[in-house]
């Protein structure tokens, strides 16, 4: 078990082992929306994940799906710190034919369950898995899948969102990135969402809305989905900053899919060091 | 498992049609595979799968109408391990869910039978929104998929049974309505990616796909009585073709025609031209099917006099061609 000081140092480290992936490959990541989920990945590998490095297909893992493939940048150093990808292959991210690209590509060695990247599909999965593993009757392992709220404007997450509650998958739990931006600018002025737990909670889902920069936060409402007497699927509203961390970046779309120059990223290290 | 079929059988399904067939074939499955599971979106009584539902209920499941979320419930199950038969009609399995299917069955080649009913034309006085014209062409372009268009209802329930045990994603493409003829009177060895020899001949060879290759088998039998002596393939899969096949039949060096229940874009005759064309000095691929456009609405039989797919006419489309040629 981590303390809270150390779920915090993790974080911290996160987004500066972050900053340097996308440094070190040399061209655009997506970094907003990247940073605004280090929180939630620190929560899940660091403290609510059920998973086993040495035995990636392990039976009662839980199943986690990236369902917004392109956050790629914490969930490959996740996976890294959780000891899945080794710090050299971890740098292999976005070099000509690696297994780590912009998206999720299905690699249970590496810790990566699905090919995610064309939004709006994760969620569907994410329901096969919790409907399959209760007829094997595990009941030891939990799906969790993150999304983004850029993600909900997909119809296909709202039709997955519907059949999670018809089979009453109280082994699903789906994380909302609501960081209020999107690929074109700001969420609401592109396709108004409106009160997304109001959504959720009509879809038949148990919703927990909280900022999804508070790690111990994050973990009791990741796992109080594992004990409650709820037959309802489970979503966390994680409301975020696009681009946490760094000033500069912070809520400026300009940082969505961008590439960072030594003065930048030499600006963003110092800040988070500070 | 496995699966024997015999006259008897295949007549009765015949009287059934492709759909119910299918459902029957699911049905005999269900007694032999454990972790079999059938999806739905909201057509599992057209699909013929009543009796189905209501003796597994354990192992069917109905997504509603979203066939896009079906395919992805589908990857979830296949992923932890349970073989998957979804259907729906053609259309909304392979253009509404086309990019789940890429996604989850191509690029993950997740074990996935995607099933799609009422293919071609079958789907009569419902129309061209219901039509399956363009699916094999786009099915057979996705990495990985496996596309096959059974024969008759004896071929339906074969491909079931082989698609069980063939652990790679795959297209099942349903064409015929109810009283879909007999091909195969008698049992016979049936493989995924095979093609058959069902009529052996030196004039002319035709290979036929789906509902079309009773139609050649017709065809055949009016052009050997003008004295022309005709072979007929039955591709059952489209993809993989079946090279070995089509070699023999390029070595021949006879004309070739291609019969098909669906657009002449992208299906069965552009397969076998691709290959063929490929091949120095290889004999012509002709292209019989739906033309490229949104067909007449009417019923199913008259909607292949419309476009020359019957026996009779399949035949004097040949000997028109071969004549011109002369």
């Amino acid at each position: 078990m981590m303390s809270n000081n150390d779920l915090f140092l993790l974080a911290k480290k996160s987004r500066v082992q972050l900053l340097e992936l996308a440094f070190k490959s040399d061209g655009p990541s997506h970094l907003g929306g990247g940073l605004s989920m280090v929180e939630i990945f620190t929560a899940l590998y660091g403290s609510v994940l059920q998973f086993d490095p040495q035995n990636p297909e392990w039976e009662n893992r839980d199943r986690f799906i990236l369902s917004k493939g392109h956050g790629v940048l914490p969930f490959f150093v996740a996976l890294h710190n959780a000891g899945f990808i080794s710090q050299e292959e971890l740098y292999t991210y976005k070099k000509n034919e690696s297994d780590l690209i912009s998206h999720p590509v299905m690699n249970l060695r590496l810790g990566i369950e699905s090919s995610n990247g064309s939004l709006g599909h994760g969620l569907s999965m994410a329901v096969g898995i919790s409907l399959a593993l209760k007829r094997k009757d595990n009941l030891t392992s939990r799906v969790f899948v993150v999304l983004g709220d850029g993600e909900c404007n997909e119809g296909s997450v709202w039709e997955a969102s519907m059949s999670a509650a018809h089979f009453k998958l109280d082994n699903l739990v789906a994380i909302v990135d609501y960081n209020k931006l999107q690929s074109d600018g700001n969420s609401d002025t592109i396709m108004d969402i409106g009160v997304l737990e109001k959504k959720w909670d009509s879809f038949g889902w148990e919703v927990i809305s909280l900022d999804g920069h508070d790690i111990n936060a994050l973990i009791d409402a990741l796992n109080k989905a594992s004990s409650g007497p709820s037959v309802k699927p489970r979503v966390v509203i994680a409301h975020t900053v696009k681009g946490k961390g760094v000033s500069f970046m912070e809520n400026n779309n300009a940082w969505h899919h961008n590439r960072l120059t030594q003065t930048t990223f030499e600006q963003a290290l110092a800040e988070l060091n500070n | 498992m496995s699966m024997k079929i015999t006259g008897k059988e295949n007549k009765q399904w015949s009287r059934l049609g492709a759909r119910a067939t299918y459902g029957q074939a699911i049905l005999m499955l269900a007694e032999q595979v454990d972790n079999l599971m059938v999806l739905s979106a909201d057509l599992g009584n057209s699909s013929g799968l009543d009796r189905f539902k209501s003796s597994y209920p354990d192992k069917f499941l109905n997504i509603g109408i979203a066939e896009q979320n079906m395919i992805g419930v589908a990857a979830g199950l296949a992923k932890e391990g349970n073989i998957i038969f979804a259907s729906s009609f053609a259309p909304f399995i392979s253009m509404r869910a086309a990019e789940q299917v890429r996604m989850n069955m191509g690029y993950m080649k997740l074990n996935i039978k995607a099933v799609a009913i009422g293919s071609g034309v079958s789907m009569a006085f419902l129309g061209n929104s219901h039509f399956g014209l363009e699916d094999a062409a786009i099915m057979r372009s996705i990495p990985n998929m496996t596309v096959v268009n059974p024969a008759d209802c004896a071929e339906i329930v074969k491909t079931v049974f082989a698609a069980a045990k063939y652990p790679h994603p795959m297209y099942i493409r349903l064409t015929g309505a109810v009283g879909f003829p007999v091909v195969y009177e008698d049992d016979y060895e049936f493989e995924i990616g095979k093609a058959i020899e069902i009529r052996q001949g030196s004039d002319v060879s035709i290979v036929a796909t789906g509902s079309m290759v009773y139609e050649s088998m017709e065809a055949a039998k009016i052009l050997q009585d003008l004295g022309l002596s005709v072979s007929v393939l039955n591709i059952h899969t489209i993809k993989p073709i079946d090279t070995d096949a089509l070699d023999i039949l390029i070595k021949k060096d006879k004309p070739i025609f291609t019969i098909e229940e669906h657009s002449i874009t992208g299906g069965l005759g552009s397969a076998v031209a691709e290959y063929v064309s490929s091949i120095p000095n290889s004999p012509t691929v002709n292209r019989i099917g739906l033309p490229d456009e949104f067909v007449i609405t009417a019923e199913y039989r008259y909607i292949l006099e419309k476009y020359g797919l019957v026996g009779t006419q399949i035949a004097n489309s040949i000997q028109l061609k071969l004549n011109i040629k002369q």
